[in-house]
Order: C-alpha cells, then structure tokens, then sequence
C-alpha cells in the first residue's frame, strides 16, 4: 500500500510538471501581452515596457521563464502581480477557501442528491418514479449552468426575495448553498444518472440473486449488497469531479459574484496576469491529482478485488 | 448405467442462459450487433423523437431562410426596442419580442442554430477523430508507446477544461468559429482516448483478433478492419452524448465573454447579451437558452437511445 | 453409486402423510418484446424428505425456471406465474405474503447456484456472507455468526477454515467456492436444496467430489434435494428419481436406473444415445437433430415433433399427456410416466 501511494506521487510528478507547462505556453505563448495591457492600449513608451519585462524576466526565453516559475513554485513562491504587485500566493490564500467550500459544498450536494436520486430510479427500472428522476437529470444537463444560475438568482432573490442576489463579503457558508447547488446541478444529474446505471446493472447479478434466496429481507439485500458494489464506479467519477467543480465555479462564482479563484482568475485572464493564472491553474492541478489518488485508495476498500501493491 | 460423464447437448450449456427464454431462437436470421441496434432504435420513441429535433435543428441551421424571412441583424431600436413578444404569432419576426437593440428574438434563434451546431459538430468530428486515433496506439500497441500517450492523455485531462478554453480564448482579440472550434477540441479529446483506449484493450484480447494475426494480417488491416469497428460502439455513444455538451460549452464561454462574438449570430452570444435585459425582458434571455437546452437534450437522448441500442447488458 | 444402490428412495408420502414439496400443475410465463414465452407449461413433480429428484433437461426447457419459482425469486415483471401452486409442507407458498416466503428462503428450502464465483458477493468476505445467514434469520451477533461460519466451512471440509474465513471469494479455488456456497446452504439446516447445476462449472475432477459431498450432506441431515443438471453422469450417481423436461413439461419421469435401461420417450432416448460410450468407439455418436423450440412460438400439440424421429400427425395435433407407464402385460412400473402417445412403443418395441 505505501508503496503504491509513492509510486502514484512519483507519477504525479511528470503529469503536474505536463500540465503547468502547458497552461504556461498557452498563457504566453499567445499573443497578449500583459505589460502593455497594464500601460494601456494605447502606445506605452517602449524603454519603459522594456524595463518592465526585463524586470520581471518576461524577455527570457519562454521555457527560461518556465524553469524559473517552477524552481519558484517549489520553494513556495507563486510569483508577484504585475499590476498590484502583491504576491501571487497571497491572492490565492485570500480567494482560496472560500472555492473550496463552495465546491465541497457542491461535491456533498452532488453526492448525497446524486446518489440517492439514482438508487431510487434505479431500484424500480422504467417505472414512474424511474422516468421522472431521468428526466429531471436530463433536464438539468440541459440547461447550461449560467443559465440555471441566472434563473435561480433572479427567482429566489429578486422575485421571491429569500436571499440576496449577491454572496456577501463576509461569505457566511448558508449563503454559498444556493450557487453551491448551481454548481452542482450538473454533476448531480451525471452521478444520478451513472448510479443509476450501475443499481440496474447490479441488480440483475447473480449476487444479488443469491442475497435474496438467501431469504435476507428486501433491505438489507439494497442496502448491504446493492448499494456497496453500485458506488464503486461512481466514486471515481466524483473523484475526478472535484477539480471540475473547482473551474466550473469561474461561473457560478462570476454570477453570485463571489470572490473566491474563479473570479480571480477571470480578473487576472484580462489583465493577463499569467503568474496569476497559471498558479491557480497549477492548484485545481494538484487537487484533482490528489483527489483521483484519494479515490484509487477508497476503489480498494470499496472492492477487495483491487490489491495495490 | 452410463459409465461416464455426458453432457446432453451438444452444445456446452450458457451459463445464465434459463433465466431470461431465449429470443434469438426461431427468427432464424443471424443478427448483428449494428443491424440488431437498428432494429431497437426504429421502434423506440426516445430515438424517434430526438431524431426528429435534431433534424429540426439541423434544417434551422442549414436553411434558416425556411423558417423566417427575416433578418437577425437588422435592428430598429427607434420602434421595437425590447417589444413584447406575440405569442399567437408563429413563425413571425415578432413571435418571440425583441431584444435590446430591437432586433427580432425569433429571427436570431433560427439563425443562431448555424453558429452553435457548426461548434458542436465540428468539435464532435474533431475530438472523435483525435481521441480515437490516440486511444487506439495506446490500446493496441502498449508498452512505451501506450505510457506515453497515458500520460500526454493524463496532463490535458489534468487541466480544468474550462479554464483551459478560458485561458486560451482570452488570448485572441477577434475570435472566429474556429477559433472557438480548435480551442475546445484541443482540451476535448482526453475523455474520448480514454474511452477508446479502454474498447481497443478489450477487443485486442478477443479469439478473433488473435485469429486474424494467426492468420497474418497486417497491423493496419487489423486495426481498421477489425479492432476500430469492434471499439465503436461505446466511442459513438460518448461522441453523441458529448456533442450536445459542446454547444452547452459554446454559450458558457460566450456568457463569460470569451466565446464568439458580435457581429455573429448564436445561441451563446444572445444568452450573454440578454443579461443586460434579464429582468424587463426575460424572454430575451430564455428563448435562445431553450433552444440550447434542447440541442443538448436532443443528442442527450440520441446518445442515451444509441446506447440503449448498442449495450445489449441494458436490455 | 453411492446411495441408490443400497435402498429404493421411498415412493409416494413421507412420514407425515405429506410430501416435503408439491409442485401442481405450475405455469410461468415471460413477457418479452418478442411475445409471450411460456417457460414452465403445466409441471408436477413431488420430493419427499431424504430424497433426490434430478430434473434433467436442454437449457430453455424450463427447469430453472421451476427451481427460481419455488424459491420465489423469479424476476416479476417480466415473470408472471397465471397458474398453479407450489405446497411446502401441504402450504401453497404462491398464496404466502412476501415476509412469509422470505423467512422460508434460505432457511428451510436453499438453493445452489452454478456460478459461486458470480453468485458470492465480491466485496464481502465468505465469513460475512455466510454469517448473514445467522444474523439475519436466528438473530446470532456478529461474533457468534463469524464462529459459525468457521464450524460450517469446516463442515464442507474446507482446509484451515479459521484462517480463511475472512478471506474474499476471489481469493478461493471454484471448488473451494461452491463449498461455500454448499455451506451457505446448509446453514440453517433446511429441509430443502435446490441445486441448480451445482457442478458445471466447475473441473471435472472437483466435480465429483462436490457432487459426493453434497449426498453425503443430505444422507446426513435427511433433506430433499432438487438437482438440475444437464448432466447425466451426475445424475446417475446420486439421484433416486429422474424428471425430464423439454420445452416447459416434464416428459418422462422414472426411478433412475430405470430411465437409463428403458427410456420411454423417445426424447430421452435420443438423450440417451448422444451420450459417447467406450463400447461404441469409432463410431458416430448419435445427435438429436434440430434445436429446441422457440418458447414464444411452441410448435402444437407435442412440443418434440419437430425433432421427433417417430412423429405423426397425431403428435402434431394433440399434447400427450404424462400417461403411466405398464409393462407388457399391464403391470404397472411404479413411479413411471410418459409423455409420448407412442410410450408403448418407445418401451417395448
């Protein structure tokens, strides 16, 4: 076990290093430059933007600048703000937690729904209560998220008027569970609809059949030997998860105008604050590789078949 | 007594063959996996029915002059500007109000579609083509070839794919449909190699991949004679589902400002300027969502029939 | 060879009058997309304690699908059963509430499955699944029923049991596997087991011991056994009475070596015929020609005449029913019936 886990970091490492490089190259290697977005579109002097980029090594070779970005980043230095110059570390340990909750929030609500709804329509294939589930979860994959954000925003504050349209600045974690539940609504509809999947898939087999002629009641055949092996393809899924529901918040974040890394990096993408974006960019890296090793560990106490050596 | 062991038929017995009767007894024709899958879809409604959307759709976006004659530019702010709609007046400019700068809703869903479904379509083909591609050397071949792939595969899954297409978006000034197209294909293909890697791998083991080699075939005749239609059963499944899922992607970039952009007309483009009229005018904002939403509940469904068809453990 | 050779299982009423299981007249039917499958058209057998019927049969011919009525585990929808009725101890378990039926299953009649590996759950260990019997229908704790589950591995002589009780079913051999699932049914002493080709899948050689295992079991505890198979070397050793089924009907019924010296329909004798013996090396083995029949579409009147060598157009019109079977001179053979309008002559001619 311990050798698979360190066998699995070490493997982390190529991919973590793929993934930053190539956010890297697509934030500078495109045109767009962020010292003259800072003096403006109109004509900066160009000794200055010179010194500027000289100061900030922005005229070294791109894969220079790659190499001194990431001896950085392992010695915990994420880079500085152009514009503000405030360290790009600091921005994101302001920004940072209050993403994570909303997206913890979000993956609970994915789960706890997803599950649920799933194994409800999965227990009775093609009755009532089976199409109408599926067609809530078609529904909700359906609708775009900014659209279903706009749409709940403007019923449930402006028209009804139980919350406010926007989350405050103190960010009190009731007021996250509606873009939490935007956030989810998605994820929520893929995770029911594989639960789904799986319950009916599993409930034909021979194990179950063996469960109830075991005269064991109706219960505990769902609940100890249905429900079990139905999770394991769906914890993967929401493993992976994690991280999608992290960038998915640039819009729920952007609608409830919270101010957590989506809207951060959307601010910083305009300015074209690379140090910024590609050390957020390089964080929802390591959740979601932390996450997918977090989910192949729980696959094996979820199924004994699956021995890591 | 028999002094040895029988088995009664000829035939080793199924393994779980009583519990279901057999079915395939009697008809007598040899069906296969495609024209069996084709016998399902010609009879179920939820094919039926999303077949029927999508060449609605397809038809707005090929010909939109059959359904308006109206132009979706044309603006008269003087007049219309954020008129109410006239439900009773079907398929005319005013059916569906007007927008801001008062020009018709109606008209500029009908011409949207081409803008969205081209992305969607394009991107479908594009990563479809790329992913398999990649899947199917990594499946086939193994060993370096395949670690390598993995993890090519592993770093453009690593990135969220949202703020990738964010991130490469906001670098162009003016943002074409295929500039929209390449940059969503060029973060979409992971999952399809996934998929593919995973059917190349379990058709590589079967007899009769093992027989064709026994038999000397080339490494490319089997593969595209043999392995690539056995492994397209669960690649076209995903590529339908997915499609409807990147027109879906087309209108979130554009609502964040980095999709297409005006003077094109689409879907994406209307949902993110109708915000600005979100409260007084609410259509404006919900008559081109719908229509997203059922784009992408139509192939939803397409894929879901498909699979249903192609998946004979669903039967 | 072990059982039948010393005593002729007892016919007819057990010690209290009445048979341990009844199955009348019994009928269950599939709805599928391509109609209606009559699985189970009309079958009646009895099983008295101490004894083992073998229900011999093709696949399609019904006689799982009899074993899972009884159990009560069909999958309804699709299966529905418009007929007849199944008496456990002089009961119809058909008219039983679901909680009644549920405390019968597993604890007085269990069953066996082919495939242990698929029928065990995969994510539990054997002393878990095992246990379950006991926790769930005696109310042991979960101390007392891992115990138990060690007691009843090692009563299937399943080596150091106390060290692989916890151990996963992948982690067994198929023989090991089937044991568990022997002892799983075993484990409240029922007075039932259906096994339902309990050794098929398994190597020839694990075969016989399973199968010698399992009669010993039941010689020891005095249960009923109901052994599916399409088998007839299995059958031959340990059954007392043979039922064969074709198409949903039981078409002959006969003590067992009877059958196997005198078929009387010409089904099992074509049976009979296809199974290879040394004596007749070299030469072709016999086959019945054609396939079963198309249980949505059962030819009329007897459902073999398609295949049937000695059909004429009274096969073809009118079902035979199971009529007794008598010697020449009339005596009668107990325990014996044909289906066949042409019994006599499959018999004796």
């Amino acid at each position: 076990m311990g050798h698979y886990v360190a066998r699995r970091l070490l493997q982390m490492i190529p991919v973590f290093i793929g993934s930053t490089l190539l956010v890297f190259l697509m934030m500078y290697a495109l045109p767009g430059d962020p010292v003259r977005a800072l003096a403006g579109e109109k004509g900066a002097d160009p000794t200055q933007v010179a010194k500027l980029k000289a100061e900030l090594g922005l005229d070294q070779p791109i894969l220079v600048q790659y190499w001194n970005y990431l001896t950085g980043l392992f010695q915990g230095d994420f880079g500085t703000q152009i514009a503000s110059r405030r360290p790009v570390a600091d921005v994101i340990a302001e920004s940072w937690p209050v993403t994570a909750q909303l997206a913890i929030f979000a993956l609970v609500f994915t789960a706890v729904v997803g599950i649920g709804m799933g194994v409800v329509a999965g227990l009775k294939p093609n009755s009532v209560q089976d199409r109408t589930l599926l067609f809530i979860t078609l529904l909700l994959v359906s609708i775009p998220s900014f659209v279903l954000g706009r749409m709940t925003q403007t019923f449930f504050a402006f028209q009804l008027g139980w919350v406010d349209p926007n989350v405050s600045l103190e960010e009190n974690w009731y007021e996250l569970l509606m873009p939490a539940a935007v956030l989810a609504a998605l994820s929520l509809a893929y995770v029911a609809r594989l639960t789904r999947t799986s319950v009916v898939e599993n409930l034909r087999s021979d194990y179950i059949r063996t469960a109830v002629a075991k005269g064991l009641p109706r219960r505990r055949v769902v609940g100890v030997h249905l429900v079990r092996n139905s999770m394991i393809p769906v914890v993967t899924y929401l493993g992976a998860d994690l991280g999608a529901l992290m960038a998915g918040a640039v819009v729920t974040e952007g609608i409830f105008n919270i101010h957590g890394i989506g809207l951060t990096v959307f601010e910083a993408l305009g300015k074209r604050e690379g140090s910024t974006v590609v050390g957020i960019v390089s964080l929802i890296v390591i959740v979601y590789l932390i996450a997918s090793l977090l989910v192949d560990l729980l696959y094996a106490v979820l199924d004994p078949r699956i021995r890591y050596a | 007594m028999p002094e040895n062991t029988a088995v009664v038929n000829e035939t080793t017995e199924p393994v779980k063959a009583e519990a279901a009767p057999a079915k395939d007894a009697g008809t007598g024709k040899p069906r296969s996996l495609w024209s069996d899958a084709w016998h399902d879809l010609r009879r179920s409604p939820l094919f039926i029915t999303s077949a029927v959307l999508i060449l609605v759709l397809l038809s707005m976006a090929v010909f939109p002059s059959l359904w308006t004659d109206g132009s979706p530019t044309e603006a008269d702010l003087a007049n219309k500007y954020l008129k109410k709609p006239e439900w009773g007046a079907l398929f005319q400019p005013e059916w569906f109000g007007y927008d801001i700068q008062g020009r018709s809703v109606y008209n500029r869903v009908i011409y949207g579609a081409r803008a969205s479904i081209t992305v969607g379509v394009m991107v479908t083909l594009i990563v479809t083509f790329l992913g398999t591609v990649i899947g199917m050397l990594a499946g086939y071949f193994g060993g370096i070839l395949d670690t390598l792939l993995s993890r090519l595969t592993d770093i453009f899954f690593g990135i969220p794919f949202l703020l990738g297409a964010l991130v490469i978006l906001t670098a162009f000034e003016k943002r074409s449909v295929w500039v929209v197209i390449l940059a969503i294909s060029f973060l979409g293909w992971t999952s399809m190699a996934r998929v593919a890697r995973g059917a190349v791998i379990q058709v590589k083991q079967t007899d009769y991949i093992l027989a064709a080699k026994a038999l000397g075939a080339s490494t490319f005749r089997i593969l595209t004679r043999h392995v690539l239609p056995n492994a397209l059963a669960p690649i076209i499944v995903v590529a339908t589902t997915a499609l409807g899922g990147y027109i879906a992607t087309e209108a979130t970039l554009s609502f964040l400002g980095v999709g297409l952009q005006e003077p094109l007309v689409s879907w994406g483009v209307d949902v993110a300027g109708a915000f600005r009229s979100i409260r007084n005018a609410p259509y404006v904002l919900i008559m081109p969502s719908v229509l997203v939403s059922i784009t992408v509940l139509s192939f939803l469904m397409f894929g879901d029939a498909v699979r249903n068809a192609l998946d004979p453990k669903l039967r | 060879m072990t059982l039948i050779d010393e005593s002729p299982a007892p016919q007819g009423a057990g010690d209290s009058g009445t048979p341990l299981l009844e199955v009348r007249d019994l009928h269950v039917e599939f709805h599928t997309r391509d109609g209606v499958a009559k699985a189970v058209n009309g079958v009646n057998y009895t099983v008295n304690a101490g004894e083992t019927l073998a229900v011999l049969g093709e696949s399609g011919s019904g006689k799982s699908v009899t074993a899972q009525a009884i159990m009560g585990i069909l999958d309804m929808p699709p299966g529905r059963i418009p007929k007849g009725e199944i008496l456990f101890r002089g009961q119809d378990m058909l008219k039983m509430s679901g909680e009644e039926r549920r405390k019968i299953r597993g604890a007085r009649i269990a069953m066996i499955f082919q495939d242990a590996l698929s029928s065990l759950n995969p994510v539990y260990s054997v002393g878990f699944q095992l246990g379950e019997m006991f926790r769930v229908h005696r109310g042991l704790s979960k101390k007392d029923a891992r115990a138990k589950a060690v007691e009843l591995m090692d009563r299937v002589k399943i080596p150091a049991a106390a060290q692989r009780v916890d151990d996963y079913p992948h982690q067994f051999s198929g023989g090991m596997r089937q044991r568990i699932m022997i002892a799983m049914a075993l484990a409240l002493e029922p007075d039932l087991i259906i096994a339902d080709e309990p050794t098929t899948a398994l190597d020839v050689t694990v075969q016989a011991q399973v199968m010698d295992l399992l009669a010993e079991l039941q010689r020891e505890y005095n249960m009923g056994l109901i052994l599916i198979t399409h088998d007839l070397g299995v059958v031959a050793d340990v059954a007392d009475k043979i039922a064969v089924m074709y198409a949903g009907r039981i078409v002959e019924t006969a003590p067992v070596h009877e059958l196997y010296k005198r078929p009387a329909h010409p089904y099992t004798k074509g049976l009979l015929e296809s199974i290879p013996r040394l004596d007749r090396k070299g030469q072709e083995l016999y086959a019945i020609k054609g396939l079963p029949p198309n249980l949505t579409r059962i030819p009329t009147g007897c459902a073999f005449n398609p295949r049937c060598p000695q059909a004429t157009d009274l096969c073809r019109t009118e079902v035979p029913a199971l009529f007794p079977v008598t010697e020449q001179d009339g005596a009668e053979l107990a325990g014996r019936g044909s289906a066949c309008h042409y019994w006599k002559e499959t018999l004796h001619g």
